[in-house]
């Protein structure tokens, strides 16, 4: 009974983002919404039938169908089907000279959700809206579990993405993918947001953990649906990969306050997952092709050095030299932070508090903490002063706990 | 705040006897100190990299191989920083390696 209560969310998961794709391929974009709706009431129906029939033998086949009945009736009894989507379907038509028949074919799936893939990441459509559309349509969250990602709420969410859905109207947004001129620009486009997904289930708000490790599973899932295709599989396509295998090997290990380079030393490398460790070593491996150095190249290469946990000065060496470098590509001040702890790695910490006075990040409290760990071993009276101002900055319980650690290990 | 340029000048250029491990160590100093300046904030971009051969072409008519015989200091590459003021971004210039080798640090403002 279990599993039978599991299966239904699981496939819709799974096949959602595949049928939304297919079946807006078919008849466009501009009704996306009626694509959604379709899939979500083929869900409900298997819902109730399998309730009362038992689960069919092959449960996706069994929603194919549905979902095909379902659109082609939909369709034809639409008046959209006559005014709107049959003049255009026949200049498709002309152009792929493709039958107007859903095709729930592997080979259809993928070249659709690579093609949705492109128009949802496409930069007409504000950043914001599109995490929230990518997450509902490439990955098949529901919207409560969009609003728990983002902290807000099922309407704000709603309105965010009925916003990205005009947007795709009046663009004018196709299912295609992009010509040879454009691919390379608009990949990075799709490249930023997985980037975004990734970091958003990585460093999210939320405080459910499971949610947030199905952020990072689908992020990583469409990077590998890049991978697949040969015009996608570029070198930083594999960059970004290793990236996110590297950061999701040590989920398990985090413990409260991520994205924090001090806290980091005290993770159980026994928790670390070495399966996604060696995986993300192959992508990296692949991505040391052609001549462009991304950030996604940089911070993988990182990501790596951590990953092997042996403190050598070679080591923080390397490390320095690959922040120096992501900091000439783009500045934040997290990387500046964490340049300035590599340097007091690689260098010690008269070079890195001289460096690090410079920064000014007054509002920052891991500029603070850093600044404590600087002065530690030097002056514990200034060090103690830092740590305080970081404990009244910090803005969550757990990271404050943590700063008040560090205040009383200095005695 | 307001973009500036920064223009490294050098006497010499030669590192034909410098040793493959000193040459790292330099390319480290310059990367060390652009970074500092980007940890801040204040980078805006690498300008190109001369070449140190090159000709001149005078009023005249005339060219020769380079102005390098005539003035001391040979100008070799710049960056771009942005910064509040002439003062601050004539503090960004400080550490450069362009110094250490006996060269000199410009700080120009740029128009816009």
């Amino acid at each position: 009974m279990m599993q039978e209560f599991e299966l239904i969310p699981n496939l819709f998961r799974q096949e959602f983002s595949k049928m939304v794709a297919v079946i807006s391929k078919l008849y466009g974009l501009q009704h996306i919404e009626i694509a959604e709706d379709i899939v979500s009431e083929t869900f409900l129906q298997a819902a109730e039938t399998w309730k009362q029939k038992g689960t069919p033998l092959n449960p996706i086949a069994w929603l194919y169908t549905v979902a095909k009945q379902k659109t082609l009736y939909h369709f034809r009894r639409n008046k959209i089907l006559t005014e709107k989507v049959i003049p255009e379907l026949q200049s498709n038509l002309k152009a792929t000279n493709e039958v107007n028949e859903v095709n729930f074919s592997t080979e259809n799936i993928k070249d659709s959700q690579l093609q949705m893939m492109f128009a949802v990441c496409n930069p007409a459509i504000a950043s914001e809206a599109q995490i929230g559309l990518a997450l509902r349509i490439l990955c098949g969250f529901g919207i409560d579990e969009i609003a728990d990602a983002f902290l807000s709420n099922k309407e704000t969410i709603n309105k965010r993405l009925f916003r990205a859905k005009e947007k795709l109207r009046e663009e004018k947004i196709k299912m295609e993918m992009p010509d040879e001129k454009q691919i390379n620009k608009r990949l990075d486009n799709v490249l930023h947001i997985i980037y975004l997904l990734f970091s958003e289930g990585y460093y999210s708000k939320t405080q459910n953990q499971i949610l947030r490790k199905d952020l990072c599973l689908e992020a990583m899932r469409l990077g590998i649906m890049l991978s697949e295709n040969q015009r996608t599989n570029q070198p930083k396509t594999n960059a970004l990969i290793a990236l996110m295998c590297f950061h999701s090997s040590r989920f398990n290990a985090r413990q409260t306050s991520e994205n924090d380079f001090v806290l980091y030393e005290k993770q159980n490398d026994k928790l670390w997952d070495k399966d996604l460790i060696n995986k993300g070593l192959q992508f990296l491996n692949l991505s040391a092709k052609g001549d462009e150095i991304t950030s996604y190249h940089l911070e993988a290469r990182i990501a790596s050095l951590h990953c092997t946990k042996e403190h050598t000065d070679e080591k923080w060496e390397e490390i320095l030299q690959l922040y120096n470098q992501l900091l000439l590509i783009n500045y934040s001040p997290s990387i500046a932070l964490n340049r300035t702890f590599a340097l007091y790695k690689a260098c010690g910490n008269e070079i890195a508090l001289t460096e690090a006075k410079k920064l000014k990040l007054e509002n920052n409290h891991l500029y603070f903490l850093l600044l404590g760990e600087l002065y530690k071993n030097a002056d514990s009276k200034k060090a103690k002063e830092h740590f305080k101002t970081a404990f009244s900055l910090a803005k969550t319980a757990t990271e404050k706990q943590g700063i008040q650690e560090k205040i009383n290990s200095l005695a | 705040m307001k973009e500036f340029a920064l223009l490294f000048r050098q006497p010499s250029y030669d590192y034909s006897k410098t040793s493959k491990e000193e040459m790292q160590a330099l390319q480290k100093k310059w990367q060390n100190w652009t970074a500092s300046i980007a940890a801040q904030g204040k980078f805006v971009s690498n300008g190109v990299r001369l070449v140190a051969d090159g000709k001149v072409l005078k009023a005249g008519g005339v060219i020769t191989d380079g102005p390098f015989v005539e003035i001391r200091e040979m100008l070799g590459s710049f960056i771009i920083v942005k910064a509040d003021s002439l003062e601050d971004a004539t503090t960004l210039a400080h550490g450069c390696p362009a110094l250490d080798a006996g060269g000199s640090v410009e700080i120009r403002p740029i128009f816009g």
